[in-house]
């Protein structure tokens, strides 16, 4: 399998404090790479670089053979990695049909003046979420009425509906509740079987080994180690955060 | 995640559309209390007479004209105060041109007056767009201080007074009627109709709510928010510039101040039309209705012969009444949410 993204001795420093030291890693299609750590292990910044949000002070990311390093977050979206922050960036009072069209919507013509197309953005959303297992009851609805599980499916749908060929998403379970973590989980399952590379960020254990085809541990920065869940721990996952060496 | 959490309180889901709904009930309660106090009173209608709805339409567009480009800068979660001395400077301005070109002034003096009215206008709306857009000042502040600059502008362009003058054209312009339709009525419907396109059919306007609602939301879809930003100040700037123009064609005179007791009421309309304080909701027929409410409340209490100054609790209770409503109708959501 050639990797489809290369993150190649990334460092970030902001003033006197190093947050990512000689970084590497490889992101195969159809994988989901863990990334894990403790809080302040340098995980969002690592992808902060890899969607463009930060410049790497060194080093460099690859996307299918392709320099990314440098590009805007707007361009690096177009060459197919959609970046699912926490805070999801969904219009609230918007319904799920204009949020997954949101800044590339689309238009129709009445008497040749062009016109937004609810309907079809709308019909559009309902068959994406389908496909992710997930039924909105009102599509019309804005997504503010929605359940934290639902509202990140609308999420991962626009990855999908966009093709995105890699979908990078920081603690997309920190906020819900057991249940709906079991179903992003199984989303994730999902993208993973349409070919789509994942790095996910997560604290939580068992959403790691649920997930993970390789988990790649940083501490204070550096890379701790990398590891297949099959041979590896709990225990030794934990120790890896708290920074032993690897 | 699948249908089952749809279940929702009932009584919510009953009451919901009714306040969605409550500025149309509204007006209508005050038409139809107008009617009565006048039948019983005088004996004569209020609603059934040309004359009466000629003037509460005339009263309705200069208030909209004010509130047509605000509805959209409320939208998108700023606010705009400086329009109402933006109404004054465009106002002054076209004056000024008219009087300039002396008393033989034909269509294309007028038509190039109020071309250099809109013209300033403009120019007040980028400088509002700069401030928030460029320079983050928070749109309360920095338009709170443009229109402090655009009221000295207006008043030291004038003068310090009224700038009368003499042009068939510009009368004819703000008193005359298109098929019995007052012109400043249809120019405020033309600009109506705009602004509803935009912001209900557009990208633009699903930027705006967007904009609104969570402004990363649109920043990571690639928009580009100041200039999204800017167009929206310089469209509040317009639509009270062509109020100015509209003032001076009726007055045959512009003044500095023409705006200035309009802009508590085209506030008020944008509220009372369903607009939020935090931005992400309103629509121009809300506004619309809302600048009906304002005027009918206006025409109604000097017909039925109440002292004027009743109007300004009235608008004020309105106001207050719009507010609880929209409080309510965010309990309701929070309750299904
Ligand atoms: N924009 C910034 N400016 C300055 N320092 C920053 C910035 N972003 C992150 N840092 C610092 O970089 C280090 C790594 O932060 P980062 O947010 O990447 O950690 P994290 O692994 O995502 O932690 P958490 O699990 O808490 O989200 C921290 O010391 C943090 O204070
Ligand atoms: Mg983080």
């Amino acid at each position: 399998m050639t990797p489809i993204l290369q993150a190649q001795n990334l460092n970030k420093r902001f003033g006197g404090n190093e947050a990512v030291k000689d970084v590497s890693f490889v992101v195969n299609a159809g994988e989901c790479v863990v990334l894990a750590g403790d809080n302040g292990a340098g995980k969002s910044t690592v992808i902060k670089m890899i969607s463009g949000v930060h410049t790497p002070t060194s080093g460099e990311v690859r996307f299918q053979e392709e320099r990314l390093t440098g590009k805007t977050p707007n361009a690096i979206r177009q060459t197919g990695i959609e970046t699912i922050y926490q805070d999801l960036a969904l219009a609230d009072n918007l319904d799920p049909g204009l949020n997954l069209y949101l800044g590339r919507e689309a238009t129709r013509r009445f008497l040749g003046i062009p016109m937004v197309d609810r309907r079809t953005m709308r019909e559009t959303a309902k068959e994406v979420l389908k496909g992710l297992g997930i039924v909105i009851p009102d599509p019309s609805a804005p997504v503010r009425d929605l359940s934290g599980g639902q509202r990140q499916a609308i999420a991962i749908a626009r990855a999908i509906h966009w093709k995105a060929k890699l979908v990078i998403m920081d603690e997309p379970t920190a906020a819900l509740g057991v249940p709906e973590q079991r179903e992003v989980m199984a989303l994730i399952e999902r993208l993973k079987a349409q070919g789509v590379g994942i790095i996910l960020i997560s604290h939580n254990l068992p959403d790691i080994f649920a997930a993970a085809d390789r988990i790649i541990v940083l501490a204070r920065g550096v890379v701790a180690g990398e590891r297949r869940p099959a041979e590896t721990s709990d225990e030794e996952i934990v120790r890896l955060m708290m920074g032993a060496a690897g | 995640m699948s249908g089952s959490s749809a279940q929702k309180p009932t009584g919510a889901s009953f009451l919901k559309p009714l306040l969605g709904a409550w500025s149309w009930i509204f007006l209508l309660a005050i038409l139809v209390f107008f009617e009565l106090y006048a039948r019983a009173e005088t004996g004569q209608t209020f609603l059934f007479r040309v004359y009466n709805i000629q003037s509460i339409a005339i009263a309705a567009s200069q208030i909209l004209l004010l509130a047509l480009g605000l509805t959209l800068v409320i939208v998108a979660g700023h606010i705009d105060l400086s329009i109402g001395f933006t109404t004054g400077l465009s106002a002054v301005v076209m004056a000024l041109v008219i009087r300039m070109a002396g008393p033989e002034s034909g269509w294309a003096i007028v038509i190039l007056a109020m071309l250099v009215g809109t013209f300033a206008a403009v120019i007040v709306g980028l400088v509002n767009g700069w401030l928030v857009a460029i320079l983050n000042v928070p749109s309360f502040i920095g338009t709170l201080g443009t229109y402090g600059v655009a009221r000295g502008g207006a008043l030291i362009v004038a003068g310090g007074a009224t700038v009368s003058i003499r042009s068939d054209e510009a009368r004819a312009f703000g008193n005359g009627d298109i098929l019995g339709f007052p012109v400043p009525v249809v120019v405020a419907a033309v600009l109506a109709f705009l602004c509803h396109y935009l912001l209900a059919h557009t990208r633009f306007g699903v930027h705006t709510y967007a904009l609104g609602a969570n402004r990363a939301s649109v920043e990571r879809a690639g928009v580009n928010v100041k200039k999204h930003l800017i167009w929206l100040f310089v469209i509040s700037a317009v639509t009270a510039g062509v109020g100015g123009l509209v003032y001076t064609g009726r007055f045959s005179a512009g003044a500095a101040n023409a705006g200035e007791p309009i802009l508590l009421y085209a506030v008020a309309a944008v509220f009372i039309g369903g607009a939020s304080l935090t931005g992400g909701q309103g629509t121009i027929t809300g506004t619309v209705i809302g600048a009906f409410i304002i005027a009918v409340i206006q025409f109604g209490l000097v017909f039925s012969g109440l002292p004027p100054y009743w109007q300004f609790v009235a608008v004020g209770l309105v106001i207050i009444v719009a507010v609880l409503v929209d409080q309510s109708r965010d309990k309701l959501t929070g309750m299904q949410s």
